[in-house]
């Protein structure tokens, strides 16, 4: 006999009789463990087709220069459309210089407003604290639709409709919720006992500040700038109403494209919008630790 | 800043929605037209929103359920990589992935067809009220995930290991055990996603363009389309009471809690 003893039929057939009762259970334990292996296996993989699914169809149509039913797969490929979307004259290029700077100037207004206010949230003794707190977590509790057509209202009395200023100020207000919470979490994790310590060998208040506090909190303070980088760059319903129609967004262009049935654009512009979003969500645990995660809302 | 940017125009929203455009007087005119007009899209909004926060709730419990108590490394492994993907796809993304996706001849029909799981003339286009719930949910299940896993995962491993041990199935553990101790993390989640589901414009405009749609498209549609600021103010008015009750719910349930500690 060559064949391995397990291999031959014979074998499997006198299994019964050489060990009743006990090498069934375990060929039924064994198989039914293979069976969940599987079940497992293609479990996952529906999975991470319906999650991944979506995106593989925006990266064909990035590249598909051709693609008409019925047929499954783009007719030809090219990158004709990255072309257009990247010469320096287009569209994209100067929404993307658009996009890029309103969020570094919303970035910057949240973090105005959000060092102090979240220093203050976490350290002074304000009586009205939970209140303030409640005041910045309101926009996101509310449908925002309804609000931004009445600050385009407002913003229309005032000239502010189609600049940057407006949709910064718009994108800054929606932005305020995350930085503030975020910031007031990160002062809060920082160790009292060190300012106390700088205190007491000579260290004035705003020294201590600078020189301890805002380097240790610094971590969940950039956490909340890339938040806020990010909420400006992706946002569309606020920009839709204040930023129409001087200002083209990333997001607006998206629409536009492909509303107008232009999906090679609207990809890959979607695919742009996609990068930073990925990034962040593969670095967030790296600047967002747990002891300020706990904090948060606290 | 807050009160510049969203106290005023909340209460320019308020004034507005409840003033007789004629005479200036108090009066429910602009709600009748939104009733008379759009009945049928606030129950179709509180259907969408309703069934999303639900499917996303029920999914969400399942993959941190196994995250927290599977006991194959690698599946651990793997859903851990995986389920975060989404969590800062922004809403405008995700609609035109799912525009191409689910249409009659995007992706998903080709794949099934192509695995010979469903003959090609059954293909339908799921881009109506199916496309935006599957698109929310796609969009919040990371979300929700990422909260009740970090919840499962801060709570006594001690019960969880004492229930196995008195040969509680795994299932019961997840429901009876860990459940009730993350209830409060997952209430959080679901009316966060609740709200922010509701204030989505670029979804249902994408994803289903037809009738019916959903409260924001309406709204924007009176104000670019007309510039009734009047009805649409109404209709925004409808979508704070849905989310407002929404709210009130979470807090009666954060009150009863408290008064029980």
């Amino acid at each position: 006999m060559t064949a391995p003893m397990w291999s031959s039929p014979t074998r499997v057939n006198a299994l019964p009789t050489l060990s009743p009762g006990q090498a069934p259970s375990v060929l039924r334990l064994r198989s039914w463990s293979l069976g969940s292996t599987i079940l497992k296996i293609i479990g996952l993989a529906i999975f991470a087709f319906l999650l991944f699914g979506p995106l593989a169809n925006l990266v064909l149509w990035s590249v598909a220069e051709r693609w008409y039913t019925p047929y499954k797969l783009p007719v030809t490929y090219g990158m004709r459309y990255w072309e257009t979307v990247f010469r320096p004259t287009g569209d994209a290029m100067a929404s993307l210089l658009t996009s890029v700077s309103i969020a570094c100037l919303t970035v910057m207004v949240a973090l105005v407003v959000s060092v102090p206010a979240g220093y203050a949230l976490a350290r002074l003794k304000l009586p009205w604290r939970t209140a303030l707190m409640i005041l910045f977590l309101l926009p996101q509790a509310f449908p925002s639709v309804a609000i931004y057509i009445n600050v385009a209202r407002v913003f229309y009395g005032l000239g502010l409709t189609g600049t940057i200023t407006g949709v910064v100020l718009v994108h800054a207000a929606h932005g305020l919720v995350y930085s503030v919470w975020i910031a007031a979490a990160a002062f809060a994790a920082v160790d009292k006992d060190l300012e106390l310590a700088a205190r007491n060998i000579g260290a004035s208040p705003l020294r201590t500040f600078f020189t301890i506090t805002l380097p240790l909190a610094s971590p969940g303070i950039m956490a909340s700038a890339i938040f806020v980088f990010l909420e400006s760059l992706d946002e569309f319903t606020g920009t839709f109403f204040v930023g129409v129609p001087q200002v083209t967004t990333l997001p607006l262009l998206l629409y536009n494209a492909s509303m107008g049935g232009n999906y090679q654009i609207a990809s890959i512009t979607a695919l742009i919008l996609l990068v930073p979003s990925v990034l962040f969500m593969l670095v967030i645990e790296r600047f967002l630790k747990a002891d300020v995660l706990s904090k948060v809302g606290q | 800043m807050i009160g510049a940017l969203f106290l005023y125009p909340l209460g320019y929203s308020l004034a507005t929605a409840f003033t007789d455009p004629g005479s200036g007087f108090l009066s429910l005119v602009h709600f009748e037209k939104a009733y008379e007009l759009y009945s049928t899209d606030i129950a179709f909004t509180l259907f969408i929103v309703i069934v999303s926060t639900l499917l996303t709730a029920l999914i969400s419990i399942i993959i941190a359920g196994i995250l927290t108590l599977s006991e194959t490394p690698w599946l651990v492994t793997a859903l851990r990589n995986l389920y975060r993907w989404p969590l800062f796809i922004p809403f405008i993304v995700a609609a035109q992935c799912m525009r191409t996706f689910l249409a009659k001849n995007g992706l998903m029909n080709n794949s099934l067809v192509g695995l010979g799981l469903m003959e090609p003339l059954q293909a339908t286009s799921f881009l109506d009220w199916r496309g935006i719930i599957i698109t929310f949910v796609w969009k919040q299940v990371p979300f929700v995930t990422l909260m009740l896993a970090g919840a499962m995962a801060s709570i006594d491993r001690a019960t969880i290991e004492a229930g196995r041990n008195l040969g509680a199935s795994r299932l019961r553990v997840l429901i009876e055990l860990v459940l009730p101790q993350v209830a409060q993390t997952l209430l959080v989640g679901l009316v966060l996603s609740f709200v922010t589901m509701l204030s989505v414009l670029s979804v249902p405009m994408m994803v289903a363009g037809s009738q019916p749609t959903m409260l924001t498209v309406d709204m924007a549609f009176r104000i670019n389309s007309y510039g009734d600021y009047g009805t649409a103010n109404a209709l925004g008015v409808i979508s704070y009471l849905i989310a407002g009750t929404v709210a009130w719910i979470y807090l009666r349930h954060n009150m009863k809690r408290e008064a029980q500690a």
